[in-house]
């Protein structure tokens, strides 16, 4: 995988402070280049051929199933941008504000010459701290852009008062409690925490915080879109699992967003890590449990008028 | 017929030459061998006499189509560009906002056509522009064979458009994303490769009594990006399985019919071509090795052994079918002269 080109996904909604974040990416000297894929020309402060402007043309692959869109236009694009190789290091991909991040990242699993050329690094979405909290309401895009995100850069802190910026903060997290978050005026943060992140890599899927999983902790806000968190203290059986994750993956896709764990599966020593988009399930053996490392089985999925208590039976139903 | 037996190998009779730079297609402009490459520029001229024509700069070329006398190329700098024997270039489009060019088509008689996004432009032999405007992206050019009409792919089917005349395009409706057209030599078939790894073909209707025919190819494991008519128009030669598929086209076309397989290999096939005077194909593979079929008796030659990194990209024989030149996604290239 080590010579697929890194593929960042900028979303936001509009006015949030995205292009303020590409062009300070792409004007430090970090020696990198960079193809740019562009929804507005003429935004761009940096001269570059290899900005390109993309359409967003959403393609429904079989049924008009959300799990079945890709972006056509991306297709295309990095199909042409792949016979440069070797003229740039990454791609960043910029979204409009409006735009539904799932068929972007689908792109990169559906399309085989994508993602035999390409990987997904990561979703990277900025937030406005000031109105963040009115487009939750409003505006279903920005609050998808919110659930998909693997970084979350909570912007223009320096527009509301500490109690009300922690306030956003935790509306935030009681839709992704997994994303990085990091807070900032100007989109002033250092590129590393935006860039290569192997947010998809399952080897790179970072224990997922016991924080995470205090229950009752998120409860105080009404959304349509949550997170939810299990742990079994302990191994679970695969051939229970499996079959569980499949079945919940293609009937409930279309309301998950986004999933990930890290198991302990019986008589196995390697921990068992996978994460999804919508349908789209990956998953594999990873490293040797530790020896300082208690085995539990971690789980969080972010969506839409999710059953907890369904998905928590479900769960625990495939403890060993 | 050319004769294609013994020496099982031709690879003694192909001159490597170095590209530089991906190459996107390969063509003989008034008869002399050039190969469009994604640096942007075009490698014109016979082994030893090559010459490297600037044409798209640092925004590349990215799509080319070719009339037996000139290459025609679009590039990520907005431009449509003109190329004869002489390699002098010509521009015959400049997009004001250097807009990709996603497809670019020529027919026999001259005439040129390209897409931005959504928007067609055809340009007849005079130099008269028209443009329509599409409801999605036009992935895909083909001009009908007399040059008066083209089939324009894009999502949920293809739009047939004269640009000569106000008339609105045709709408040939199939659900799913189309990516390359390509018409039979006769203008009674339209062919379409698709996202969703199939072909979906439209036989036209000969009188206005008749309805369009629906054909189905379906069961490729990948995208089929290369398709190519026999010279009798008879068979259309497909890429994206691990053979070469070949469909018939003769009478009412393939519904129905089973398709002929050639040159079963563990590797996919990239690029496909027929010879100009036989039932002969060029078959280029994802692994670098390209082979001549013959349909007749499934025999076989080897043009050029498997190559690692170096997927053949670009296969064009000349008018008279004695030379192949091709190109390869490393750069790589070469010509072979069948042995006479």
């Amino acid at each position: 995988m080590s010579d697929k080109i890194p593929v960042t996904v900028l979303t936001g909604y509009l006015g949030a402070g995205k292009t303020t974040l590409l062009n300070r990416i792409l004007s430090e000297p970090h020696g990198k280049r960079y193809a740019v894929i562009v929804n507005e020309f003429g935004e761009i402060g940096i001269d570059n051929d290899l900005v390109v402007g993309a359409d967003e043309e959403v393609f429904e692959m079989n049924n008009g199933c959300i799990c079945c869109t890709v972006r056509g236009d991306l297709i295309r694009i990095i199909d042409g941008l792949m016979k440069r190789k070797g003229k740039f290091d990454a791609i960043i991909v910029e979204t409009t504000g409006l735009a539904d991040p799932a068929p972007v990242a689908q792109t990169f699993f559906m399309d085989q010459d994508v993602g035999d050329r390409a990987r997904l690094d990561a979703v990277v979405t900025v937030a406005d701290a000031k109105w963040l909290t009115e487009r939750l309401k409003d505006a279903p895009e920005a609050k998808n852009q919110i659930a998909f995100a693997d970084v979350i850069i909570l912007n223009k802190t320096d527009l509301v008062t500490p109690a009300e910026l922690d306030a956003v903060e935790a509306t935030i997290r009681a839709i992704n409690p997994a994303a990085k978050l990091h807070r900032t005026t100007r989109c002033a943060l250092p590129i590393a925490d935006v860039l290569d992140r192997n947010a998809f890599d399952l080897d790179r899927i970072l224990d997922i915080e016991p924080d995470f999983l205090e229950e009752g902790h998120h409860h105080h806000h009404a959304e349509d879109i949550r997170s939810m968190s299990f742990e079994i203290r302990g191994d679970v059986d695969p051939d229970k699992f499996m079959p569980w994750i499949q079945d919940l993956t293609q009937l409930k896709g279309g309301d998950i967003l986004r999933c990930k764990g890290i198991l302990a599966f019986r008589n196995e020593p390697k921990r068992f890590v996978f994460q999804g988009v919508h349908m789209i399930l990956d998953g594999d053996l990873q490293r040797d449990w530790r020896k300082d490392e208690t085995r539990v089985s971690r789980a969080v999925f972010i969506g839409r008028n999710l059953d907890r208590e369904e998905i928590r039976k479900g769960f625990f139903a495939t403890a060993a | 017929m050319i004769s294609l037996a013994p020496p099982a190998s031709l690879t003694q009779h192909v001159t490597q030459l170095d590209a530089g730079s991906h190459v996107i297609a390969a063509a003989w402009p008034g008869g002399v061998p050039a190969l469009a490459l994604a640096d942007g520029a075009v490698m014109l001229g016979l082994p030893g006499l090559q010459r490297r024509i600037d044409i798209h700069g640092g925004a590349g070329l990215l799509v080319a189509a070719s009339t037996p006398g000139r290459l025609v190329t679009g590039g990520g700098d907005g431009r449509v560009c003109s190329l004869g024997a002489t390699g002098e270039p010509a521009e015959i489009h400049r997009d004001p906002k250097g807009s990709w060019i996603d497809a670019v088509a020529t027919s026999p008689t001259g005439s040129v056509a390209w897409s931005i996004g959504k928007r067609v432009t055809a340009c007849d032999d005079k130099g008269r522009l028209k443009t329509i405007e599409l409801s999605s992206t036009a992935q895909g050019l083909a001009w009908f064979p007399k040059g008066y009409r083209i089939a324009i792919a894009h999502y949920n089917g293809a739009s047939l458009w004269f640009p000569n005349t106000q008339t609105p395009p045709e709408f040939l409706e199939w659900k799913g994303a189309h990516l390359d057209v390509s018409i039979s030599a006769d203008g009674r078939f339209v062919v379409t490769s698709m996202q969703e790894l199939a072909l979906h073909g439209w036989r036209l209707p000969a009188k206005p009594t008749e309805k369009v025919a629906h054909m189905r190819m379906s069961g490729y494991p990948a995208k089929s990006r290369s398709f190519s008519w026999s010279h009798d128009g008879m068979w259309l030669a497909t890429s994206g399985a691990d053979a070469v598929i070949i469909w018939p086209f003769q009478g009412d076309g393939p519904m129905g019919k089973a398709p002929r397989e050639c040159g079963v290999r563990r590797a996919r096939v990239s690029q496909v071509a027929f010879h100009p005077g036989a039932y002969v194909i060029a078959a280029g593979y994802d692994d670098g090795c390209i082979m001549l079929l013959r349909m007749t008796d499934a025999s076989e030659l080897v043009a050029r052994h498997a190559t690692r990194g170096s997927a053949i990209t670009a296969l064009g024989w000349d008018k008279t079918g004695k030379h192949l030149l091709f190109g390869c996604e490393d750069g790589a290239a070469g010509l072979l002269a069948l042995p006479t």
